[in-house]
């Protein structure tokens, strides 16, 4: 294995920086003792992060985002699993147009996305409720579940289904005890990779979203709208912090590289 | 794979198929139609089908700067993520397994944070009291601080951070699929390491420089966040003048318009892109 | 007068050795095949002569010159991978012409050449076509037509024969060693297959587990292999451990004939199968046949005696000379028996 040549590993670290440098800077500015932001202070304190407390929209906005996204992801992994094992363990008429009529949310911009389902919600009176925020939300993160049910399910060995019948197994049986158990991993970092989306998710959410519906990340755009104040950066680095977490997590379960490789 | 006449994957298949039909086909007939009616003065949408929205958007000069900024900053984010991707995705797959694995949370992780946090921190970074103004100064580089915020420069310097990622993840995928004696082969040979790069590996992850390419260059058209944020009110691409144009103005009929033209455009240009590409390079598409 | 020498060379990857010491001289024009079982070191010395592994220790001298510190793109040797690595964005004319390319050589002067080394290699049509239209051994013939036409000292074939199927390696064997003779060119080859190397090489260097365990030309390794190692490798072997005192060799209870030899001492007795026969009288050992195998050109014949399990073959002339469960008796030539004294390590 050879290194990389010295002038290339010196871009490499540059491009390291470039990459982290926004988010460090968004963790540094969410310590200021300062009622607004400036590069550098001198006074540190943690005012921003009590301020999240007395922030009681901001709250709910968190658990708003976090419960549509736990529900969307849900929703979308009931639907995609069994569409994924379909489509990986079966050749049928129609299967490349149905693979990819259920990937189709990752070509359309999610603005347009945006407009189409407020449009369309509206039209079936629907709009600016939750229940159709997270129809929206599931339709979005489906393709991301999809893709990794699809993957895990195609990497499964089919002897092993055939070595379980020949022992007798039935096909429920072979479903509950064997292909189910081995595509778990995939499953659950499609889940995961499903929940992130969805929490993080803006453009779409701005059009569909209403004042009674708010999801973090519209509440905080609105808010940048208005002013830059420490507040969206403490809130941020929170969110930082929770999603480093969440990436121990999903490696530990299915690896890192495997679910952001898969992202292209 | 079983080839099999049961009706079984059509059952397993159809709540999705449903779905979607339902919240995305659908929705996106609908914004077709919305597009070819009127918006009268008043607020209201006119009852009968016409071509007026896009007859509007194609005289109109307001529109054509819209359009042209927006796929000019899609190029150019285009162009640099490809400059610096495809050095950067190299370097990865030949650093040791544990850097490798550090360097890959530090350049995918952003894209599992939102948008808004990530261009929350380029709005401190490029604010005329922001970081590096500070640092331009304190060096003594400039006298006053460098506009960088709501401009051109600043809005792609933003989406090339939040995009390269993808640039990335897309050129790793095809130098994974590279057989490293053939660099070695090219070395015995006499090539050195910039000849390798250059005439060996640069020539086979074309295929993957032009996957991220058209990945990049469609969310770079279709970018709202960032412009928004970093671009301010004054420089409007066509993303955020459909948000202007359906919540502000409601003048839903031109919103869907809008979007329509977007769309069409980038697939166009994706389309053209990808056979002109395929056929230069064809012996690099096995 | 030797045209390539190794001194010395070692390579270990922290606590692994994968070269001791190797130490060899290969003459202008020779054939050498480098031959051992997985994991022996052949292919890391290859490597150390190519550039892409640097030694822990030892020198490598071309000609007279140490190239030891040279990188690979300066060194210009001919190398034949095992997967061939054939530019697979490139023509077949660009990929035997790359190399000239390298060299500054003139566009027409480097159509020539290559032209005419495509022919050498019997692929003189195929200059426009790509790697992936090609079948293995076309391949096989481009990669070693883009080693042999920058015209290096000394040409490096890394298991060049691997991916082919038997029927074509053999083929591609005695083409390989035509070319070689007429060309004249240096050769180290590296393989794992011991009747590849019988096939081609001028001498046959066998390595084991990092070190050099004998260097002959192939018939000599053959009929005198040096100990059980290259016995075993290098063809089939009986091996037997005894000892030798007074002239003769004792194991087992049994006596056995030895040859003019002066080895006393603790040494292995090595028979090969084919110098073995059935003997009606004066037979040195018994048994029983417990297994006959039929090879098409010989028989094979596999005897429990207290020696051990013998094998023994001969030729298929007619009808076998024994059934299995048959008691028979062994016995050979004390000419053909070979002493060797016994390594410390096996």
């Amino acid at each position: 294995m050879n290194r990389a040549p010295t002038p290339l590993l010196i871009f490499h670290w540059a491009f390291a920086v470039f990459m982290l440098a926004p988010l460090v800077m968004v963790v540094l500015v969410s310590f200021t003792d300062k009622g607004y932001i400036a590069m550098p202070f001198d006074g540190t304190s943690w005012r921003w992060y009590r301020a999240i407390l007395d922030a009681p929209d901001f709250i709910d906005a968190f658990w708003r985002s976090l419960a549509l996204a736990a529900g969307a992801a849900t929703l979308a992994t009931l639907v995609a699993v069994p569409a994924g094992m379909a489509i990986a363990w079966n050749q049928f008429r129609g299967r490349e147009a149905m693979l990819g009529l259920l990937l189709s949310p990752l070509m359309v911009p999610h603005v347009v996305l945006g407009i189409a389902l407020l449009r369309y919600l509206t039209q079936i009176g629907a709009s600016g409720t939750l229940w159709g925020l997270t129809a929206a939300h599931t339709v979005i993160v489906l393709p991301y579940v999809l893709r990794l049910v699809v993957a895990a399910a195609t990497g499964f060995d089919r002897s092993l289904v055939q070595a379980a019948q020949s022992l007798g197994a039935t096909g429920w049986t072979v479903f509950r005890r064997i292909e189910l158990p081995l595509i778990v991993p995939g499953v659950a970092g499609g889940w995961m990779i499903a929940f992130i989306n969805s929490f993080d998710e803006l453009t779409m959410s701005l059009f569909v979203a209403s004042a009674s519906t708010q999801t973090l990340p519209v509440k905080m755009y609105n808010h940048i709208a208005n002013t830059i104040d420490p507040l969206l950066a403490s809130v941020s680095t929170v969110l930082i912090v929770l999603t480093l977490i969440l990436m121990l997590v999903l490696d530990r379960v299915y690896g890192l590289d495997r679910v952001l490789g898969g992202k292209s | 794979m079983i080839a099999q006449r049961n009706v079984l994957p059509y059952w397993l298949t159809a709540p999705g198929v449903l779905v979607m039909l339902a919240f995305v086909v659908l929705p996106l007939v609908l914004t077709l139609s919305l597009s070819l009616y009127p918006f009268l003065p008043g607020g209201t949408i006119g009852d009968s089908m016409t071509i007026a929205n896009y007859a509007d958007v194609a005289r109109d000069e307001y529109f054509h700067v819209i359009f042209l900024r927006t796929f000019g900053m899609a190029f150019m984010v285009t162009f640099i993520c490809i400059a610096i991707g495809v050095p950067e995705a190299y370097v990865l797959s030949r650093l040791s397994a544990r850097w490798r694995a550090v360097s890959m949370v530090i350049v995918l992780g952003p894209l599992l944070i939102s948008v808004v946090v990530r261009t929350l921190g380029w709005a401190v970074l490029l604010g005329n009291e922001g970081v590096i103004n500070k640092i331009l100064m304190a060096g003594g580089l400039v006298e006053a601080p460098v506009k960088m915020m709501f401009t051109f420069t600043g809005v792609v310097v933003a989406l090339v951070h939040v995009l390269v990622p993808f640039m990335v993840v897309a050129v790793w995928t095809s130098l994974q699929k590279l057989d490293p004696t053939i660099e070695q082969a090219a070395e015995s040979l006499g090539a050195g390491l910039p000849t390798v790069l250059r005439r060996i590996v640069f020539p086979q992850v074309i295929p993957g420089v032009l996957s991220g390419g058209l990945i990049v260059f469609s969310l770079a058209a279709s970018a709202f966040a960032t412009p928004a944020i970093i671009g301010g009110r004054r420089l409007k691409v066509v993303p955020t003048t459909i948000y202007d144009e359906f919540l502000g103005n409601l003048n839903w009929p031109l919103g869907a318009t809008l979007a329509v033209v977007l769309v069409v455009l980038v697939l166009a240009i994706s389309l053209g892109a990808n056979r002109l590409i395929e056929r230069k390079f064809k012996q690099v598409f096995v | 007068m030797s045209f390539l020498e190794l001194k010395g060379l070692a390579k270990s990857y922290g606590d692994f050795q994968a070269v001791s010491e190797c130490t060899l001289s290969v003459a202008k024009g020779e054939f050498v095949c480098l031959l051992g079982p997985s994991g022996c070191g052949k292919t890391t010395t290859l490597q150390m002569v190519a550039g892409f592994v640097e030694p822990t220790k030892g020198r490598i001298l071309l000609d007279g010159k140490d190239i030891t510190g040279i990188k690979p793109d300066k060194r210009g040797l001919g190398i034949v991978f095992q997967s061939y690595a054939l530019f697979p964005h490139m023509t077949v004319a660009n990929n035997v012409g790359f190399g000239l390319e390298m060299r500054g050589v003139a566009n027409a002067e480097r159509r020539k050449r290559v032209a005419e080394t495509l022919e050498l290699v019997h692929l003189g049509a195929m200059g426009d076509r790509y790697p992936r239209e090609l079948s293995g051994g076309q391949r096989q013939r481009v990669a070693m037509a883009r080693a042999l036409v920058i015209q290096p000292p000394v040409l490096l074939l890394d298991e060049p024969m691997g991916a082919l199927d038997a029927k074509l390696r053999e083929e591609m064997q005695i083409e390989l060693r035509l070319l070689q003779h007429r060309v004249g060119i240096t050769t180290i080859m590296v393989t794992h297959d011991q009747a590849e190397a019988m096939t081609l090489a001028d001498r046959v260097v066998l390595m084991n587990k990092g070190l050099i365990e004998q260097v002959a030309r192939p018939f000599d390794m053959y009929e005198q292999p040096n100990g059980r190692f290259s016995s075993t490798f290098l063809g089939k072997a009986n091996v037997f451990e005894g000892r030798v005192s007074g002239g003769v060799f004792e194991a087992k209870g049994l006596r056995l004939p030895v040859g003019s030899t002066v080895t006393a001492g603790e040494v292995d007795y090595i028979v090969r199968p084919e110098k073995m026969e059935f003997a009606t009288n004066d037979a040195l050992v018994h048994g029983p046949v417990s297994a006959r195998v039929f090879l098409g050109n010989h028989w094979l014949f596999q005897v429990e005696t207290p020696l051990g399990t013998l094998q023994l073959t001969h030729a298929n002339i007619g009808l076998p000379q024994a059934a299995e469960g048959d008691d028979v008796g062994l016995t050979w030539s004390a000419n053909n028996a070979h002493i060797v004294a016994r390594s410390a390590a096996a």
